[in-house]
């Protein structure tokens, strides 16, 4: 008995974590829609959004004060953004907008820490990293309740995006703007208002993403590098997909986790750094565009 | 300044919608890219309902006119008046607001979707419904949704594509791409419609297609078309009026008969002995 209580703790924790893969991931989703290109700014936004967060609470501004004003402040750079970096581009190769986002990231990342110093800051969401104590008394089992309430933000933040994308006049529009810049400007699509939107919601995505996992691991720089763990999640979702960067993330949580448990001991433990990647390249062996990608077709 | 109409008997006598009052005007147009004079000085007009072409060889700039038209370019000098309304600072969102749909050259489609979301694409500017209205299902989100299918699916048959539907547009041939380009200019329904070489790099039986399906628009629908084209023979046929551009000025205007026995247009076209 005591060893399935064991493996669903394991289970349940991997999957929670997953979640919040995916919340990072689902930054790189919008901006790969729109533009098709992989913004390697994402880490860099998920770092400026919470150290930004956490700079205005020290200022004194409340929880609920300093969030509509990060958000606010997050709109801002997705609109810098557009009007900078990507308005001068328009018609460009993917390449091209794919090098702009590298110098991106360093922007903000140079910003980030201009504006808020170096250092490693606490984020007291009121929601502490512990487990939650009815489970852990009735069953055993350590569930945090950060991991929870990740959980459900997770799954407003992707129900609505994905309603977003796949019903809406903008879901359409990003479609045809990630395609062809020229041919969605000839049918009347507002490339500046989408580009504006979709970065304005990568940032905000970015802050949910940063504060859940500031409230973690600390405010620091570190947090730009949580982007590569959503690299795997990517692939094996297909960076297309709101619903694959979920199941992905759920799967590269879950597996990581219960792989560590299970088999880390023969590998002399440390699995759970490098088995995603090892699931991304089997993924890209058998399935290339991801679970839930656009499949690839070229004609020769 | 523009040549009186005479369009061809043939034409006037079946059509639909008859020919009217200037729809789009273009006063002295220059168009430089550095020292390159793409344009210089080029009016003429578009009439409602009617069919004109811009011709003229290689390098005359024709695209450039039509992308000046769309606000893809913007003229140093000259004016645009499109429905009695001179139309400053065009530009290709403006221009698809206004009514002005287009086609390229080299065909830009929305290469990973299929022919009917290309064409659903179209009806961009026709969809209002905001993110709540579609999240809840409320009516007016609803019925534009069918509004724009059957709108939709209207021009799916129009133009003879129902069997493609749902194919990629990457997988099909050159021809039906070009055809769901159209279709997807066709969808918002525009006044005017832009076409730029429609009937490039077909072979004859796709020519012919695309001649009936432009003809069948402008009389089904009574959207004024701008084509440019290369191939003489068949901008004869099916237009109303040319316009002739030679190193970006304008050397003939006219019906096709006018424009045929111009001696500017055949020096331009045959060469001049020197």
């Amino acid at each position: 008995m005591g060893d399935i209580f064991f493996f669903v703790e394991v289970l349940v924790a991997g999957l929670l974590s997953g979640v919040m893969y995916a919340l990072v991931a689902l930054g790189f989703v919008l901006i790969y829609k729109a533009s098709s290109v992989f913004n390697f700014a994402q880490g860099a936004m998920v770092f400026l959004a919470v150290l930004s967060f956490v700079g205005f609470m020290e200022l004194g501004l409340p929880f609920w004060a300093a969030l509509p004003v990060t958000i606010g402040m997050m709109v801002l750079v997705g609109m810098a953004t557009e009007r900078f970096v990507l308005r001068p581009l328009v018609s460009q190769t993917e390449e091209t907008l794919l090098m702009a986002t590298i110098g991106l990231a360093f922007v903000i990342e140079g910003l980030a820490q201009f504006l808020w110093g170096v250092d490693v800051r606490n984020l007291d969401l009121g929601i502490h990293d512990e487990p939650i104590g009815w489970v852990m008394d009735t069953t055993g089992m350590l569930i945090s309740q950060l991991d929870i309430m990740a959980g459900v933000v997770a799954g407003i933040m992707v129900t609505a995006l994905a309603l977003l994308f796949s019903r809406t006049k903008v879901g359409r529009g990003l479609r045809a703007v990630a395609d062809d810049h020229t041919a969605a400007l000839s049918i009347g699509i507002p490339l500046k208002h989408i580009w504006m939107l979709v970065w304005a919601t990568a940032g905000v995505v970015a802050l949910v993403a940063g504060m859940l996992w500031g409230a973690r691991s600390g405010v620091q720089f570190a947090l730009v590098w949580v982007a590569l763990k959503a690299l795997p999640v990517l692939i094996i979702g297909g960076f297309t997909s709101v619903p694959g960067v979920i199941v992905a993330g759920l799967l590269v949580g879950a597996s990581e986790k219960v792989v560590e448990v299970y088999f880390g001991p023969y590998f002399g433990g440390g699995v759970e750094v490098w088995f995603p990647y090892i699931l991304a390249v089997l993924f890209l062996l058998i399935r290339p565009e991801g679970l839930f990608g656009e499949k690839i077709i070229r004609r020769v | 300044m523009n040549v009186p109409v005479q369009p061809s008997i043939l034409q006037s006598s079946e059509r639909a919608f008859a020919i009217g009052a200037p729809i789009l005007e273009l006063d002295s147009i220059s168009l430089r890219f550095g020292g390159v004079h793409a344009i210089t000085n080029v009016s003429f007009n578009v009439l409602e309902h009617e069919i004109r072409a811009i011709i003229g060889p290689n390098g005359a700039g024709k695209s450039s006119m039509l992308n000046v038209i769309n606000g893809v370019y913007v003229p140093q000098e000259g004016t645009i008046t499109f429905r009695g309304e001179r139309i400053s600072g065009m530009n290709p969102p403006l221009a698809a607001r206004l009514g002005i749909a287009r086609t390229f050259q080299n065909i830009a489609l929305f290469k990973g979707m299929s022919v009917l979301d290309n064409i659903m694409a179209g009806r961009y500017l026709r969809t209002h419904a905001n993110f709540l209205e579609v999240a809840f299902q409320l009516p007016r989100a609803r019925r534009e949704e069918t509004q724009n299918r059957e709108a939709v699916e209207e021009i799916i048959e129009f133009l003879e594509i129902e069997h493609i539907r749902k194919t990629p547009v990457s997988r099909l041939p050159y021809g039906l791409q070009k055809r769901v380009e159209l279709g997807r200019a066709l969808a918002a329904e525009p006044k005017v419609l832009l076409l730029d070489e429609p009937m490039a790099g077909m072979n004859i039986e796709e020519k012919q297609d695309m001649c009936r399906f432009i003809l069948d628009v402008n009389d089904h629908y009574g959207t004024t078309v701008v084509l440019i084209e290369h191939d003489m023979g068949v901008v004869m046929d099916i237009s109303d009026r040319v316009v002739v551009l030679d190193y970006g000025k304008k050397i003939g205007d006219g019906t096709p008969e006018e424009v045929r026995s111009n001696q500017n247009v055949i020096d331009a076209y045959l060469g001049v002995a020197h």
